[in-house]
């Protein structure tokens, strides 16, 4: 049983590791700011979430796997707040994302068409 | 087995801080910077396991919390500080 | 009053979870403090049903791990992306009705929105939410409407304030 247990949060360690990596290995491939939002945002998930899963079966039921599970839920609970500010605070700077696709005809929610720049 | 994610996620702060400090604009040197808050807890709750310490857990939560404020606050600053820096002078 | 109880207990736990130390002292000390905190929070007048709507945890058992898939799935959509040599993306900007009808099921939809890998929410006006996705795909996802739908399942009919 013991042995099944690391093995199992071994795996989920090494996953969440490579979901960190890939993660940031796009934030420095991706064109533009918009589109690394992407790739941080699988750091703050997958990333994170693998490697908490992980360390959480190592803890077992102890006060450490409760403090772990409150960082998760906090930081599933902040990182959209943090991403959707981003994002909000760069369109209204005057940042527009390169677009292949714009579906929204011109008409950005909240924002009137006349003043775009 | 800690120690290997434990390079993974230096290594994904390394590559973090390359685009904190490839910029271009500030936005994305503010997402690095959210970045790195989050591989930094992690980094941190991984070092709590690596020496036996679990109180380094407490100070990944704290670190939760302001990497949430920090950015917000960054982001803030520059909303407000935005409107004094293009204004035309006036003669 | 629910609401002063429920945000009562709910710091008491955090309280007992960081202490991790049970003597009487110190349990009478963490019960005193949160309650204070709840005090200075309900003269913010955050201690609401917007605050911690606490009658949504018993949807919330089905939702959170519904959301907990959809993050897995769309992370290794976004993952295969990255990896791939020739960058596969086309970002899409496209605006979606949401059909929430409180502001606790409206900020849910768009959080829910931002945490999915591929897709951000931009901007959110009324019902109009401007989303960002990294392929167009996924772009048509989120206008097909069925996390919305779902959301709104899960806001269900306890929306009247």
């Amino acid at each position: 049983m013991e042995q099944v247990i690391d093995i199992v949060s071994w795996i989920f360690l090494v996953a969440g590791g490579l979901f960190c990596v890939i993660g940031t290995v796009g934030m420095i491939r991706m064109p533009d700011m918009f589109t690394r939002l992407h790739a941080a945002s699988i750091v703050d998930t997958l990333g994170m979430g693998f490697l908490m899963v992980g360390m959480i079966l190592q803890a077992g039921f102890t006060l450490v796997a409760a403090k772990l599970i409150i960082i998760v839920a906090l930081i599933l609970l902040t990182s959209p707040v943090a991403t959707h500010a981003l994002a909000q605070a760069a369109l209204h700077a005057g940042l527009r994302p390169k677009l292949d696709h714009d579906e929204t005809g011109g008409h950005i929610a909240g924002e009137d068409t006349s003043s775009n720049s | 087995m800690f120690f290997a994610a434990m390079v993974a996620v230096l290594v994904s702060l390394g590559l973090a801080l390359t685009r904190a400090l490839l910029g271009p604009t500030m936005f994305d040197r503010v997402l690095a910077g959210n970045t790195i808050g989050t591989l930094a807890v992690l980094a941190l709750a991984l070092i709590g396991f690596v020496t036996g310490r679990p109180d380094f857990l407490d100070i990944a939560i704290l670190y939760t919390l302001l990497n949430l404020i920090g950015t917000i606050a960054v982001l803030r600053y520059f909303k407000l500080s935005e409107p004094v820096t293009p204004a035309a002078p006036k003669e | 009053m629910l609401y002063f109880a429920s945000a009562v207990i709910i710091t008491y736990i955090f309280w007992l979870v960081l202490s991790g130390h049970y003597t009487p002292l110190l349990l009478v000390i963490g019960a005193v403090s949160s309650i204070l905190v709840v005090m200075l929070g309900s003269r913010m007048a955050v201690v609401d049903r917007e605050g911690h709507p606490i009658d949504l945890v018993g949807r919330a058992i089905w939702y959170w791990p519904w959301l907990l898939w959809q993050i897995v799935k769309s992370g290794i959509d976004v993952s295969r992306i990255i990896l791939s040599p020739s960058l596969p993306i086309s970002p899409t900007l496209i605006n979606v009705r949401a059909s929430q009808k409180s502001a606790v099921g409206l900020v849910t939809y768009a959080n829910s929105i931002t945490l999915t890998p591929g897709t951000v929410s931009v901007e959110v006006e009324g019902d109009e939410i401007t989303v960002h996705a990294i392929t167009y795909a996924g772009a048509q996802d989120v206008a097909e409407g069925g996390m919305d739908r779902t959301v709104s399942r899960f806001e269900g009919d306890g929306a009247a304030q």
